[in-house]
């Protein structure tokens, strides 16, 4: 069986100007930091979430708080899959009620993933807003769901799949698209 | 990763990376426990039936929080209010049970074995909450957790069990568990109360108390149920105490920063002495809080759908 092939979408210095851009959106949209607290999705959106929190830092000369959520009890089709993905911890280290939470992922797709976070979010408190921001969007809604602020717009075919590798989790930074060459179908991966 | 079977029958056919994925997966769920919603929609729509043939109070109720946690829909079936005291046999009442389309059975029974026997003939995910003497699976988790939550670890601790071993599915459980983790296990009581053969399972035995206790990490105590002195095991309670309860003075020989563990309920100045229980080496209602933890896990992770489908995207 031949090799699937990939191709590179964001290089590291590309995934850093993004994040840079985002973190300056973010800061124009809210009118500063006030408020705002960054929410990453395990398991990427928790290192982006950091690297958004560390270059609002910079800019502003306070630094955002970062929760982690874990979105796996919410999801829609427990009773579908084989293997229950490991359940990761969920913390959020500040005041969910009246924040405006800015939810950060990887890969923006079905949008399913950020259904099962909201309902997730609502359960901890009653946030004043909440953002969505995401270094890829792939396209391929099955959900009314549209992110505040995008990386890039990568556009894709169903049966592909997007690897978004980042050095907290992966080694190195990079974004990719995995291409099947035969027709086989090389998705399986989790993603939003 | 998930579990092999879609029954959680007992310590023994599990494997250490399931137990692994268990506690790891409790991990997650201990976090509800601490919020002010303490809901998550996971098992929505979901029905458990507690089946408890023999009384439980405490493992029932936690149980119960743990479905109740999960959203699941959750009914009471036990033996005082139940049709077996009417004559009907254990497999009709599972028929009339499974009528009902239940998702899970959790079930308790005074005979080892019963569950496995539901297993074989039902289509609910079976839960043993205690067969007989045999296995009470979900306990030994739940103070595996509890020993890692303070020790970070189980492998290469010294944990001592101490107290009815042979009529103790707490103590078989845990000794299979333990002794799968990696961690040496020492059960200790009388010589009535030890069965012949424990150390196939992985345990070293003794009947001197402060041999088992000298450099323990966990001192696990087990609760002497009062109608085995009617069983001519040990002659007076008085005596027990003595020999095997639990002082400040005996504790003193375990490692410095060890826990002390009981299943409860306890009795105090029998197993163990008062200050002891509530002492600063206690970690007894530890055990009940992470209880509900383990065993939301535990029903998250049966919860499978369909073992054979391929993994799904979203």
């Amino acid at each position: 069986m031949s090799q699937p092939a990939r191709v590179r979408v964001l290089d590291a210095a590309s995934i850093e100007r993004s994040l840079t851009r985002i973190a300056h959106e973010i800061l124009e949209r809210n009118k500063g930091l006030s408020g705002i607290g960054l929410v990453g999705v395990q398991t990427r959106g928790v290192p982006l979430a950091q690297r958004l929190a560390a270059t609002l830092g910079a800019i502003e000369g306070r630094t955002p708080a970062v929760g982690l959520l874990d979105i796996n009890l919410y999801r829609d089709d427990l009773s579908r899959i084989a293997d229950h993905p490991v359940l990761r911890r969920t913390q959020i280290p500040f005041e969910v009620d009246d924040a405006t939470i800015v939810l950060v992922d990887d890969v923006l797709y079905t949008g399913r993933t950020v259904r099962a976070a909201l309902d997730a979010l609502m359960d901890l408190g009653r946030p004043r807003a909440i953002q969505l921001a995401v270094l890829v969007d792939r396209g391929h809604r099955e959900l009314p769901v549209r992110a505040d602020f995008v990386g890039k717009n990568v556009p894709t075919a169903p049966a592909e799949r997007v690897d978004v590798l980042l050095r907290e989790t992966d080694g190195s930074d990079e974004v990719v698209i995995v291409k099947p060459k035969d027709g086989r179908d090389v998705r399986g991966e989790d993603q939003g | 990763m998930n579990l092999k079977s879609r029954h959680l029958l007992g310590i023994e056919p599990l494997d250490p990376a399931e137990i692994a994925l268990i506690l790891d997966t409790a991990e997650g769920f201990a976090e509800i426990g601490t919020r002010e919603i303490k809901k998550v929609p996971t098992l929505r729509g979901r029905t458990v039936v507690n089946f408890f043939v023999e009384p439980s109070t405490r493992t029932r109720s936690s149980f119960e929080l743990a479905e109740k946690r999960l959203s699941a829909d959750s009914l009471n079936f036990s033996s005082g209010s139940s049709s077996l005291v009417k004559g009907e046999t254990l497999l009709d009442t599972l028929r009339n049970l499974e009528a009902m389309s239940p998702d899970f059975i959790v079930m308790r029974h005074s005979e080892a074995g019963a569950p496995h026997f539901l297993a074989r003939y039902g289509r609910a995910s079976i839960v043993n909450a205690g067969d007989g003497a045999h296995e009470h699976p979900t306990q030994a988790l739940l103070d595996a957790f509890t020993i890692r939550q303070r020790k970070g670890r189980l492998a290469g601790l010294k944990v001592a069990i101490v107290g009815d071993i042979l009529h103790s599915r707490v103590a078989r459980s845990n000794v299979l568990l333990l002794s799968k983790m990696g961690a040496d296990v020492v059960v200790c009581g009388p010589p009535t109360l030890l069965p012949p053969g424990i150390e196939r399972l992985g345990a070293k035995a003794t009947w001197r108390m402060e041999e088992a206790v000298e450099g323990a990490d966990v001192v696990m105590m087990l609760r002497i149920q009062l109608e085995r002195m009617r069983g001519g095991y040990f002659p007076t309670l008085r005596e027990y105490a003595a020999f095997y309860g639990l002082t400040v003075e005996r504790l003193a020989r375990a490692a410095q920063d060890a826990i002390v563990m009981h299943p409860g309920p306890i009795n105090r100045g029998v197993e163990i002495m008062g200050d002891v229980a509530d002492g600063a080496a206690s970690v007894i209602l530890n055990q009940v809080t992470n209880g509900v933890a383990v065993r939301m896990a535990v029903l998250y992770l049966l919860a499978g759908g369909d073992r054979d489908a391929p993994a799904q995207e979203r």
